[in-house]
């Protein structure tokens, strides 16, 4: 069974070490703060200017005036921070955050990724996707390995508009995790519980390594 | 104590004509300068060149003077959320530059610190580096991004005095004090104005230098984009 988004979500959690910075972006990567291990502490930084990301409120505590980045209603946490937007890239430029975990429309096998524009279609705008790809120093992509047509989006070469190049080293999709290999191309690591190479194969249109037995994904 | 001190958001103005180019504070609908844009959609200045991060939504905010047909040229990182200004952008009547958000900040940041440019990683490789100077330190490639030039800077604080120095509150403070560094003249709407001296020097954001006139706000909605709950268990 391919993963679903809280699957890959939780998944993904799982690389979260005590002690990290993390800048979580829009949709699935909103989800991998449910499932930060207990015991560790993580201090989860939103780009508008916090560090220190608490649950959402609750009802009738909404603050107009704290939100994510994704312009949803939040809290602080005892020992959160706040600051203005130049600070809040600042830090994220200097490489003060250790983990960045984003989305994806499309990544190849050099490690280029796409998420920001469709031409024609979607111009909604980068928001702060390209200064957190050209800066942190891991990242992670939460991605669809195929989309609804069965078409991959793991490819030799990016077809839409580059957020960054070269600069994704690890992907979670429901199918599988991959790492980018600095010569190029997806290696795989593990594969969702009974989903096959061959199915990961046919679903990766970039080149695909494959070495050895190729364990399933554990979620505990 | 120099007086910054106007009247309102209408005198605060004023000056605001055709072709201006301003930056607007305020992430998403966070921290908007909420008088001063029903001033600007009021006044009904054209030709408007508008830095800011956002664009607000079809009914308020930026979009209201998107509406108007008051914007030539946005200059923002994220405009989503926005009907009107998609419409207005794919037909072609609204110039757009979509840049980093990083980016954006940090124009504001080199203006207010009197830095012609700055250097990024952001966005080298894609389409915004199209045109630019790339540099290369230690290894790695950087945009020559320069300072923003703006007539106006318009802000939103939670507390000021009528020196100028102004507080923010949470994160509403997103944009505010790097655009209010970065304006020729700056205009800070503020929650609350106090006589120069009831706010603490040390818990000062932004310095009195930076601000050249100051009002009162008033009727803020601070509308929420995304109202977002958990149940009390």
């Amino acid at each position: 069974m391919a993963f679903s988004k809280e699957e890959i979500a939780q998944r993904i959690a799982k690389e979260i070490k005590d002690g990290y910075y993390v800048n979580l972006g829009i949709g699935i990567p909103t989800l991998v703060a449910n499932y930060i291990p207990k015991g560790i502490n993580v201090v989860l930084q939103s780009e508008n200017g916090l560090l220190g990301m608490g649950p959402f409120p609750f009802e009738g505590e909404e603050d107009a005036d704290l939100i994510n980045a994704g312009k949803q209603t939040i809290t602080t946490l005892p020992g959160s921070s706040i600051f203005d937007s130049a600070m809040s890239f600042g830090m994220i430029r200097a490489q003060k955050v250790d983990l960045t975990i984003l989305g994806a429309m499309e990544v190849s096998e050099n490690g280029d990724i796409a998420n920001w524009k469709i031409p024609g279609k979607m111009v909604k705008g980068m928001g702060g996707a390209m200064d957190l790809v050209a800066s942190a120093k891991n990242i992670i992509v939460a991605m669809q390995h195929i989309n609804k047509a069965g078409e991959s989006k793991l490819l030799p070469k990016c077809t839409l508009p580059l957020t960054g190049v070269r600069c994704i080293k690890k992907i979670v999709t429901e199918l599988a995790v991959l790492d980018i290999l600095p010569e190029g191309g997806f290696k795989l690591l593990e594969r969702a519980p009974g989903i096959s190479v061959d199915f990961i194969q046919q679903s990766t249109a970039g080149r695909l390594i494959v070495e050895g037995e190729i364990p399933e994904m554990r979620l505990d | 104590m120099i007086n910054k001190v106007v009247s309102g958001a209408e005198e605060a103005i004023k000056d605001i004509s055709d072709g201006a180019t301003l930056m607007l504070g305020g992430f998403g609908l966070c921290g908007i300068p909420e008088n001063c844009i029903n001033a600007l959609v009021n006044k009904q200045v054209k030709n408007l060149t508008c830095i800011s991060n956002n664009a607000g939504v079809d009914d308020f905010g930026i979009g209201l003077m998107l509406k108007q047909r008051q914007v030539k040229k946005m200059i923002s990182s994220y405009v989503g959320e926005n009907a009107e200004f998609e419409r207005q952008l794919l037909s072609g009547e609204l110039e757009v530059d979509l840049i980093p958000q990083g980016t954006l900040a940090t124009r504001c940041l080199a203006a207010g610190y009197g830095m012609p440019a700055i250097f990024t990683p952001a966005g080298v490789g894609t389409e915004v580096a199209e045109g630019k100077e790339v540099r290369n330190f230690d290894g790695k490639d950087y945009l020559m991004e320069y300072a923003f030039d703006a007539d106006f800077a318009i802000v939103k604080a939670w507390k000021g005095d009528t020196a100028g120095n102004l507080i923010f509150r949470s994160t509403s403070r997103n944009f505010n004090p790097v655009m209010a560094m970065a304006g020729k003249i700056t205009i800070a709407e503020v929650e609350e104005l106090v006589e120069a001296g009831e706010l603490d020097p040390d818990y000062i954001h932004t310095p009195g230098i930076y601000v050249h006139r100051i009002f009162q706000g008033k009727d803020y909605e601070k509308r929420i984009e995304q109202r977002t709950v958990r149940i009390k268990s």
